[in-house]
């Protein structure tokens, strides 16, 4: 997560590491060295609250009768998912011989955090190696471009005592607040292994308006598309969601996806409530006024990326556009009205049914890749498509 | 030859439908429609503005409204002692329309880079586009590539626009066609060298970091395969009208150019570079045309059109010394031709100009 006002940024790391804590590790260059009191340890239902606030929905309708005007009804589901992680183990203090330099060393909260520089990066591969960090092969060459560009490593692992003493049995995002005319993501460590596409999902957090990347092209991901209502169940939606998002990564690579961007004043239906004024603050959103305040001006900006090297060679450059406009992945399920009663629009409506279920088995396939005619199935619809009766002209002359 | 200004309105006439329809550019055909529309009448409004003024451009400034007042101003060409007086007065359109050429050119240039979501700075960047033409001149040359110009100058008045250099993505086929494309533009309007030089440069300033820091050769090629540099390369630094004159002076401005974006983009962190560069080193085009002199160029296009206009230089020239009777000159050429697009040296220009 980017909060990012002027040159100041305040950057939260929160990963889905399911792992042993020890295990865990996060290795990232940093612009600019950072005082004990840039760091911080936040609270992880603040990340997944925002998580819930933008994920993309499923909108339900229900077909009112159409012999009546009716009222609709709208439920919400949404996923969460905080992706990317490396591996560790323990420290050693060969640093010195190695050409490594420790410029501090903070323990806070269950952390143990570093922030290292080097003369060379052959060095500081070798001693990361060292103290148990998995670096993959070939990381040496990534590690110097970023030494050369006066970068710092922020090297933050898990102390077990304090983890116990503190009594969490989850990983608490890690923060950092600092000052820097560069608005990036440093994505290019994550790719050196490559072993598969990384994932990862940025939510920007800013004043003005909506954030873009400035070397990747920024794509709004398929929205407001009617699909069939067996969908509703949870996990179909996910299935859903991950093929569609696979499928326009192969078709769009090297794109951004954007998933939500949204006023944070307001949200209309909201997925989960809008962040308050103190829960930004806590986030990082420093201009944010203290308690009970009026929420301040907070454009929220998700993006989503599935990135290897090939399509991602560099990290991640983000410009704040004065764009303002809302957009949100909706995904809309209309349910069938299936009363008895027969008048004229009744009939018009249920002719018009077959071909909406038509039209959203052709969506959902056409987004995930997915069979028809297993589609069409589930749908109960048939396996195949039944050409589509026209009404004769004098069934609608006395609009029986 | 046909002029060279039909082929890049083709050209980023194109690009902007593919924009529209393939990638998702933001900007609606309204929006567009309203950008080349306004580009359109400030051209025609500062053209009337000059022929009722006077010749002399640097009084447009007091005079723009006079337009509207219908205060009387001395006919140009009832009164030819006047346009020697200034050299910048070679320009005498006849029909309002008579730039909607460069004008065009411009309002697509803007349709293709700037983006906000508020109409009235919509507006106000093609009128400050097409306007610093007039208003921003030196030596019978405007300063700013206009659509150059006019973007600056709303990234520095506002925040409330931005360009989106990213939206073009790289997918090379795009790239590839925009380099051919454009290339067949440059060499028509032959400055394709200012281009060529600048491509040199920036290339070796992206290729030179990269191998510098040890990153693969793939981020600069990355870098490289964007559509708004290519734009940037062969629609707008290309531009003849506000390059140096000459060809050494106009390496070295490719060069400035080149090592300002780079600075900008690299030493800075700031997005749109070369934007910032190509505008602050038109600031500094005067000076290398002093340094370096060489030949105005001119958008002569029609050979027949041209050898008139050439006898009728070398006509005036013996008649009466000096630029003025040169104009007057043109003027009566352009007057008996009944059209003004022959020699628009004192306002035309490209990529938007």
């Amino acid at each position: 997560m980017l909060v990012r006002d002027g040159d100041r940024t305040v950057m939260t790391m929160a990963s889905d590491f399911q792992g042993d804590p020890k295990e865990f590790a996060v290795v990232i260059p940093v612009p600019t060295f950072l005082k004990r009191e840039q760091i911080h340890v936040g609270d992880k239902a603040l990340v997944d609250h925002i998580d819930a606030y933008s994920a993309p929905r499923l909108v339900e309708y229900y077909d009112s009768n159409p012999c009546i005007r009716m009222m609709t009804l709208e439920s919400l589901q949404m996923r969460a998912g905080v992706a990317g992680a490396a591996a560790m183990k323990d420290q050693d203090a060969r640093a010195r011989s190695l050409g490594v330099k420790i410029d501090a060393q903070y323990t806070v909260g269950e952390y143990d955090i570093l922030l290292l520089s080097a003369e060379q990066s052959a060095g500081l591969e070798t001693w990361l190696r060292e103290n148990g960090y998995r670096i993959p092969a070939g990381a040496s060459a990534v590690l110097a471009s970023y030494l050369k560009q006066n970068m710092r490593f922020f090297v933050a692992r898990v102390n077990l005592a304090e983890q116990a003493k503190l009594g969490f049995s989850y990983l608490r995002p890690l923060q950092i607040a600092y000052e820097s005319p560069k608005f990036m993501l440093p994505i290019r460590l994550g790719t050196v292994n490559a072993n598969g596409k990384q994932e990862v999902f940025v939510y920007a957090l800013t004043r003005k308006g909506r954030v873009e990347t400035t070397n990747y092209r920024t794509v709004k991901l398929p929205s407001d598309i009617d699909l069939p209502v067996y969908l509703k169940d949870a996990s179909e939606f996910g299935k859903f969601y991950k093929s569609m998002f696979v499928r326009q990564v192969s078709e769009q690579p090297g794109a951004v996806f954007l998933e939500y961007a949204w006023d944070m004043k307001w949200c209309d239906p909201c997925a989960a409530d809008p962040l308050t004024s103190d829960e930004l603050r806590e986030l990082g959103v420093f201009w944010a006024e203290g308690r009970g305040a009026q929420p301040p001006d907070v454009f929220v900006t998700r993006l989503h990326v599935r990135y290897d090297k090939a399509s991602f060679p560099e990290d991640l450059v983000f410009q704040e556009t004065a764009d303002r406009n809302n957009f949100q992945g909706r995904y809309v399920l209309r349910h069938e009205w299936k009363g008895a009663e027969s008048c004229a629009a009744a009939t018009e409506y249920r002719r018009g049914l077959r071909q909406r279920h038509e039209q959203e088995a052709g969506q959902l396939a056409s987004l995930t890749g997915w069979s028809l005619p297993e589609i069409r199935q589930r749908m109960g619809l048939g396996a195949e498509a039944a050409p589509l009766r026209q009404p004769a002209w004098w069934e609608r002359l006395w609009k029986n | 030859m046909p002029d060279p200004r039909l082929y890049q309105i083709a050209m980023l006439a194109s690009l902007l439908v593919y924009g529209m329809g393939w990638l998702a550019f933001d900007i609606t055909l309204p929006r567009a429609i309203l950008l080349l529309a306004t580009a359109l009448g400030t051209q025609a409004f500062c053209d009337r503005a000059i022929a009722d003024c006077g010749l002399r451009i640097a009084d447009l400034r007091h005079c723009l409204l006079g337009v509207f007042r219908r205060v009387p101003q001395p006919s140009p060409i009832r009164n030819p002692q006047s346009a020697i007086r200034n050299q910048s007065a070679i320009r005498i359109p006849q029909s309002a329309m008579g730039n909607w050429r460069s004008a065009l050119i411009s309002g697509l240039s803007l349709c293709l880079l700037l983006r906000t979501t508020r109409t009235e700075l919509a507006i106000a960047a093609a009128v400050v586009a097409i306007g610093a033409k007039f208003v921003f001149r030196l030596r019978g040359k405007h300063l700013f590539n206009p659509t150059n110009g006019g973007i600056v100058a709303m990234l520095l008045l506002t925040d409330q626009v931005w360009v989106s250099p990213g939206q073009w993505g790289s997918a090379a086929f795009l790239a590839f066609l925009m380099a051919c494309l454009g290339g067949v533009v440059v060499n028509r309007a032959s400055r394709s060298d200012v281009t060529y030089a600048f491509i040199v440069f920036y290339c070796a300033l992206l290729f030179g970091r990269s191998a510098y820091l040890g990153e693969p050769m793939a981020i600069p090629i990355h870098r490289l395969g964007s559509g708004a540099l290519l734009l940037f390369t062969f629609f707008m630094i290309s531009d003849p009208k506000t390059t140096p004159d000459s060809r050494s002076g106009r390496i070295l401005f490719a060069a400035l150019v080149a090592a300002g974006g780079w600075y900008v983009q690299f030493r800075l962190f700031r997005t749109n570079g070369l934007l910032w560069s190509l505008a602050a080193c038109s600031l500094a085009v005067p000076l290398i045309d002093l340094l370096l002199p060489g030949a105005r160029y001119t958008w002569t296009f029609n050979k027949e059109q041209r050898d008139e206009t050439v006898r009728i230089h070398r006509r005036a020239g013996g008649d009466r010394r000096g630029v003025g009777a040169t104009t007057a000159g043109l003027l009566r050429l352009l007057r008996l031709k009944g059209g003004c697009e022959a020699v628009q040296q004192g306002l035309a220009g490209r990529a938007g100009s």
